[in-house]
Order: C-alpha cells, then sequence, then structure tokens
C-alpha cells in the first residue's frame, strides 16, 4: 500500500509530520511575547497537516486528499491574513503584541 | 537516490522549523519559515504532488510569508524584549510537546491501513493524466461546491481584513463623480492667445478657469474647505496650482 510514495513508504513522511507539528506547537508555548511567531506557528501546524494528506493521497493512490490539501491551503491563508490583520490594528491600538498583554476580553 | 533526495529535505525542513520557532529576530523566523514552506514544497514533489508543490510556493512563499515579513517589519516591536520570559516557558512547552510526541509515536506504532481499502471508491487519476489535469477533473466535479465554498471563504476574509485595517482619514480628495461628469470644456479650459516670441510662464503660467478648481470636489475631503465648492470664484489672481507657485 504504498502505492505512489516509491522507495521511501509512508513512515518516514508521517514522523516528519509528526515532527512539524511537535514544533509548532512547542513555538505556541515557547513564545508568549510575540503573536506573528504563534501565527507562523500555526502555520507550521498545518503544514504538517498537508504532509499528511498528500503522503497518504499518494499512498492509497486517492485524489482526495490533495484536493483537501487545497481546502487546508485556503483555510490557513484566510487564517493568517485575519490573523495578521488583528495583530496589526491591536498594535495600532495597544502598541504591543505580548500575548500576556491581550487580556482586554477577560471580563 | 530518492532516498537520499527525501532526507536532506526532510532534515532541513525539521531544523528551519526548529528556527522557525527558536530564533531571536522574527524576520528570520520568517526567512526559516519560507526555507521550510520551499522544502516541503520538495517533500510533496517526491510525494508525487507536483501542483499542490508548486500551489505551495506561490501561495505560501510568494504570499502568505510575504505579508508575514510585511508585518514583521511594519510592527515597530522592541525585539530584545521578546524573549524574555523563555526560560519560564520553555519547561513547559517543551513538556506538552513531549506528551505530544510521545502519543504520536504510540499512535504511530500501533497503527495499519484497513485491510479492505481496495473496496473503497477511490479518486483515481484518469490514466495519462498529469497531476494538475486530475486534479481539476476531481476538484470542479466531486468537490465543486467544497471548492466554491473556499471561494467565499477567501472572499470574507479578504473583506475582514479590509475592514479590520482601514483607517477613515480624510486624506485624498474625492470627486463628486456626477458633477465631474456634466462638466463641460468651456467651464474646464481656458483659451489664450499667445503673442509670438512668448511663453506661457510670462503670461502667468498654465491656468484653469478660476472658477474651475473646486467645482468636482467634495466638500470636505482634503484640502477643499465648504466655501470653496459650489462655484467657487476665488477671488481676482488668486490662482492655485499655477506653474508658477
Amino acid at each position: 500500500m504504498t502505492g505512489g510514495l516509491g522507495s521511501i513508504g509512508i513512515g518516514p513522511y508521517l514522523t516528519v509530520s509528526a515532527i512539524l507539528l511537535v514544533l509548532g506547537v512547542f513555538g505556541i508555548f515557547l513564545n508568549r511575547k510575540n503573536v506573528i511567531i504563534i501565527l507562523m506557528s500555526i502555520e507550521l501546524i498545518l503544514l504538517s497537516a498537508n504532509l499528511n494528506f498528500v503522503a497518504f493521497s499518494s499512498a492509497l493512490g486517492d485524489l482526495s486528499g490533495q484536493v483537501f490539501t487545497l481546502f487546508v491551503l485556503t483555510i490557513a491563508a484566510a487564517e493568517s491574513a485575519i490573523g495578521l490583520a488583528i495583530v496589526t490594528v491591536y498594535f495600532r491600538n495597544r502598541g504591543s503584541i505580548e500575548v500576556e498583554d491581550i487580556t482586554m476580553m477577560k471580563g | 537516490m530518492t532516498q537520499i533526495v527525501f532526507y536532506v529535505f526532510a532534515t532541513v525542513l525539521v531544523l528551519s522549523a526548529g528556527m522557525v520557532v527558536s530564533a531571536r529576530n522574527p524576520v528570520h523566523s520568517v526567512l526559516f519559515l519560507i526555507l521550510a514552506f520551499f522544502n516541503a514544497a520538495g517533500l510533496f514533489l517526491i510525494a508525487g504532488a507536483e501542483f499542490l508543490a508548486m500551489i505551495l510556493v506561490i501561495v505560501y512563499v510568494g504570499a502568505v510569508a510575504v505579508l508575514f515579513l510585511f508585518v514583521v517589519m511594519m510592527l515597530d516591536v522592541r525585539f530584545t524584549r521578546m524573549r524574555e520570559g523563555l526560560q519560564r516557558y520553555a519547561p513547559f512547552g517543551a513538556a506538552v510537546g513531549g506528551v505530544l510526541f510521545a502519543e504520536l509515536a504510540l499512535a504511530f506504532g500501533h497503527w495499519r491501513i484497513a485491510q479492505n481499502i481496495a473496496d473503497v471508491p477511490h479518486l483515481v487519476p484518469a490514466p495519462g493524466r498529469t497531476n494538475t489535469a486530475a486534479l481539476g477533473d476531481v476538484l470542479y466535479t466531486h468537490y465543486v461546491f467544497p471548492f466554491e465554498a473556499c471561494g467565499i471563504v477567501l472572499l470574507v476574509a479578504m473583506i475582514g481584513a479590509i475592514v479590520l485595517t482601514l483607517r477613515e482619514r480624510p486624506m485624498g480628495r474625492r470627486q463628486n463623480i456626477d458633477r465631474q461628469h456634466e462638466r463641460t470644456a468651456a467651464e474646464s479650459v481656458e483659451m489664450m492667445a499667445l503673442p509670438l516670441g512668448q511663453g506661457v510662464a510670462e503670461l502667468g503660467g498654465f491656468r484653469r478657469p478660476d472658477k474651475s478648481y473646486y467645482v468636482a470636489s467634495v466638500p470636505g475631503s482634503y484640502g477643499v474647505t465648504a466655501d470653496a465648492v459650489p462655484q467657487a470664484a476665488p477671488a481676482g489672481d488668486d490662482r492655485k496650482g499655477g506653474l508658477g507657485q
């Protein structure tokens, strides 16, 4: 069942993707001062999901995975655009993008 | 050979992803993110997804990463303060990441593709089709409604980003379109008879009829006072925008 992946197999793909996911989650916890790097970590997480989709699509000879990768790419682009817009507006209003300062809706 | 290429791409991908989350300067983070996307595109190519590899380079590197770069450079953030608290959060993050990775490794160890996977209908590319053409076949038939929904999501994201960041500032002189359309040459252009050997500059420079300056401007837009608009008749030689000024 490793049709399109040739001699590599699906295991290494899943391993790389898992490492990417863990690095993304680690980045979210690590960078508490900078929202932009958190957004980049989210991009990394979505990239790992894409890698999984493509690997399984290729291994199973089914194009659905690649179509879903396209959808994930779309959502990621929309998410980063909105996120960066929010960061820009927030920086304009508060002069900081530190996560700890974002407590306005705490009540 | 393919394995060597795969492991080179995978190694650089993981290393650059690590640098994304740990770089001291956010600009370096963005650049490492671009490197990571390029290597992920390489992995996509090895997996046979050429179209997605190109899309990854074009959309991610060309649009998303450059957007990140713009924002990082636009915001005047003190980068030295950025890394404070790193020591405090690193153990917690490493713990969560370690647990997550252990769980993934556990799942990876006890995982198999179902035996009867071949019974499930697959969207198999037609023989002889390239990856791009096959993807188009599927995308515009089976997945046409999700595809349209993606278009709507992008539209909403675009409008949302514009609405969020648009600042209403009275910069820029706007035009009253109707008034501009009903202007005639007679009220906008003044013909001058020039004596031989004399330039326009000696006669006071190019000038439009005095009344015509703010005729089509929207009152209150930049530099247009309300009283100047209706049939603006500035007194005498109160020229605005002439050559001589």
